[in-house]
């Protein structure tokens, strides 16, 4: 099933389009209601401009950028260690980086968010480190021993740190990190997101690289790329987009996973050509969680971690079970 | 008496590798009832009636969960032919979290406050066998998969049922929520007191058939093919013995919340220590480990640190760990 790449741009563009759309329902929803025409006309009143501009744009913004940036971080794992299954939240990283802001909240009560953003993505990036040393240590029979150690790793970081959580009485703020939730972005409480976005960017323009270094060390060495220099700067990508969006919004269980998996299936393995369709349909499956979770107990909000993670892991054991003829 | 046990001792100090596995039972049996007691009066301060009953209860709830946990893990890996998997890494007690959720969301806490909760445990219980039965059949038994699918999928079903529970959670009322708080975390400070007895009568019930069978289980671990040459009529065994798990695992969560990788630990110590893969050692043992565990646990941890329910994060810390080393080392082979 070949398709043309005219074709391909042409879908891409209806899949922006959908997105698109996606976002305008977004912004609508709300206990406070207000319509478009009014805003358009000048007829509104100040609340509604407030509403929007301080809340309901800021929201579906940092939406759609969590959603593609976490998406792209999640292909970028894979590729780098040549496995379906891996991703910020099965390898670790996500699990180190809440540790990284309980250690820094403890050590430093009052830091800034960018230093609890640096520390995260630091102990994020020593935590998918070990991830890695522990996968070297194995030679790969299974395929899913890869996301099995990672998924355990993790349940041991995040352990610890509920352990130093319960101690110094901070269980509270880290279930705030654990469970995704947009209903605290506010203007001024998000735009550290745009770094995730300009992240992003680059990982599309270096997205070569990353599949080269997923061919393996030799051949890398072989074609003239420095293995370790990639390997580091991707890695590093991935962990600061993860901490950024750990600090700003919290955890979101299994997008990296499922998104670039679910695109890999349908287009193939073509970085060039799936990663804007990973971005475009992390940020268009996360804005569709979120309108469920304000839509199903309304005017109440379910947190989008929640509604992610039933979704996520339904897709997730569709696709191990589905593939398991191939890999089993 | 004493002497016996003097004499027990001196022969482990001389010759350990031959110690029979019934004296190395005896051992840990001492062992914990030694815990035991030291836990019941330790700084009691001479107030009894009111230390005995109180101590008394916790003590109880940890026998019955630590036995629970144990025998239904050592009968799982040997249905199973695998020493990864636990009833709790595959979801089994998030699972009956999620059941518990739909019955308050569909009966309402209203009636449920009605209802006699040893009926509502019950009904629990019979939906958890009859759900989870069929699931399970279908994942492990019925298709030849490889282990490290097996295993990836239930940590997945444990995320889902825990993620649904979540959700309707959210779902219920804050008032109707409140009955179901307190049963996610697990702690022996806030044992379900009303379900003490009859899980005690079920455990009873459910070990009585599990010694009828021990010499079946053996057979059992032989796996499918040898098993079945050795006469034992396997779907229907198999189909019993997920039914007494899944019920042991019930009794468990619904007594103090799900413990996920206690198990797994209690079950290898057993598998290390006892010299015997007959189950008629393999199980007391773990279950002597569970109560020496989750007995000279609760006491360090009230003891010497001074604070309570982190229990289960300790045992997450060093399950997960020794979950890791079976992994590598079983990908090294």
């Amino acid at each position: 099933m070949q398709v043309q790449s005219g074709q391909l741009s042409y879908r891409l563009g209806l899949a922006t389009v959908g997105v698109i759309f996606l976002a305008c329902i977004s912004l609508v929803i709300g206990v406070y209601s207000f319509s478009f025409r009014d805003l358009i006309s000048g007829q509104a009143d100040v609340h509604s401009s407030m509403v929007l501009f301080v809340s309901r744009i800021p929201r579906t913004v940092a939406i759609v950028l969590v959603g593609a940036s976490t998406s792209i971080a999640g292909m970028i794992m894979q590729m780098l260690v040549r496995n379906r299954f891996v991703s910020p939240s099965t390898a670790g990283t996500v699990e180190s980086a809440s540790l990284g802001i309980l250690i820094i909240t403890l050590l430093v009560p009052n830091a800034s968010i960018p230093l609890k953003i640096l520390f995260a993505s630091l102990v994020a990036l020593a935590g998918t480190g070990l991830f890695l040393l522990l996968l070297r240590s194995i030679p790969l029979r299974s395929p899913l021993i890869v996301p099995l150690v990672g998924i355990m790793l993790g349940g041991v970081i995040s352990s610890v740190t509920s352990f130093f959580a319960y101690r110094y009485d901070l269980l509270q703020s880290l279930s705030i990190w654990t469970n995704g939730d947009f209903s605290r972005i506010l203007r001024g409480r998000y735009e550290l997101l745009w770094l995730s976005g300009a992240l992003t960017l680059i990982a599309f323009i270096i997205a070569d690289r990353f599949t080269v270094a997923g061919l393996g060390e030799a051949f890398t060495t072989n074609l003239g790329l420095n293995y370790g220099r990639v390997l580091a700067i991707g890695l590093t990508i991935v962990c600061i987009v993860i901490a950024v969006n750990v600090v700003t919004v919290g955890a979101i269980p299994f997008l990296g996973l499922i998104v670039p998996n679910v695109v890999s299936m349908m287009l193939g393995d073509n970085v060039k050509r799936t990663a804007p369709w990973v971005a475009v349909t992390g940020a268009g499956f996360l804005l569709a969680c979120d309108i469920a979770g304000r839509t199903l107990r309304f005017p109440f909000e379910i947190p989008i971690g929640t509604v992610v993670g039933v979704v996520g892991s339904v897709v997730f054991l569709v696709l191990l079970l589905r593939g398991s003829a191939r890999v089993g | 008496m004493l002497a016996s046990v003097a004499k027990v001792e001196a022969v482990e100090g001389k010759v350990a590798r031959a110690v029979p596995p019934v004296i190395r039972l005896v051992l840990l049996a001492l062992a914990a009832i030694g815990l035991i007691t030291v836990f019941m009066t330790i700084e009691a301060h001479g107030n009894w009636d009111f230390i005995l009953p109180f101590r008394g209860r916790k003590i109880l709830a940890m026998v019955l969960v630590g036995y629970a946990i144990a025998a239904s893990t050592v009968m799982f890996q040997t249905i199973t032919n695998n020493r990864i998997l636990t009833p709790s890494i595959m979801g089994f007690d998030a699972l009956y979290m999620l059941i518990q959720t739909v019955v308050v969301f569909f009966l309402g806490a209203a009636r449920l406050s009605q209802m006699n909760p040893r009926f509502q445990f019950g009904l629990e219980v019979l939906a958890m066998v009859g759900f989870s039965g069929t699931l399970y059949w279908w994942l492990f038994i019925r298709v030849e998969r490889s282990v490290h699918l097996l295993v990836l999928v239930g940590i997945i079903f444990g995320v889902l049922f825990g993620s649904f529970t979540n959700l309707l959670q959210r779902m219920i009322d804050p008032t109707e929520f409140a009955v179901l708080q307190d049963a996610g975390f697990a702690s022996f400070n806030s044992v379900n007191r009303t379900l003490l007895g009859i899980s005690g009568l079920i455990i009873i019930a459910v070990s009585i058939v599990i010694w009828r069978m021990i010499h079946v289980l053996d057979a059992l671990a032989l796996g499918r093919e040898l098993s079945i040459t050795v006469g034992v009529e396997y779907r229907r065994t198999i189909m019993i013995v997920l039914a007494l798990v899944t019920i042991l695992v019930s009794v468990s969560t619904a007594l103090v919340g799900p413990i996920t990788f206690f198990g797994l630990l209690v079950a290898h110590l057993a598998y290390q220590t006892v010299g015997s893969h007959s189950h008629r050692y393999t199980i007391p043992a773990a279950g002597l480990f569970s109560v020496i565990f989750l007995v000279g646990g609760q006491m360090v941890l009230e003891r010497v640190f001074s604070f309570n329910s982190s229990l289960s994060i300790m045992i997450d810390f060093l399950g997960g760990l020794l979950f890791i080393i079976l992994v590598l080392r079983g990908g090294k082979k």
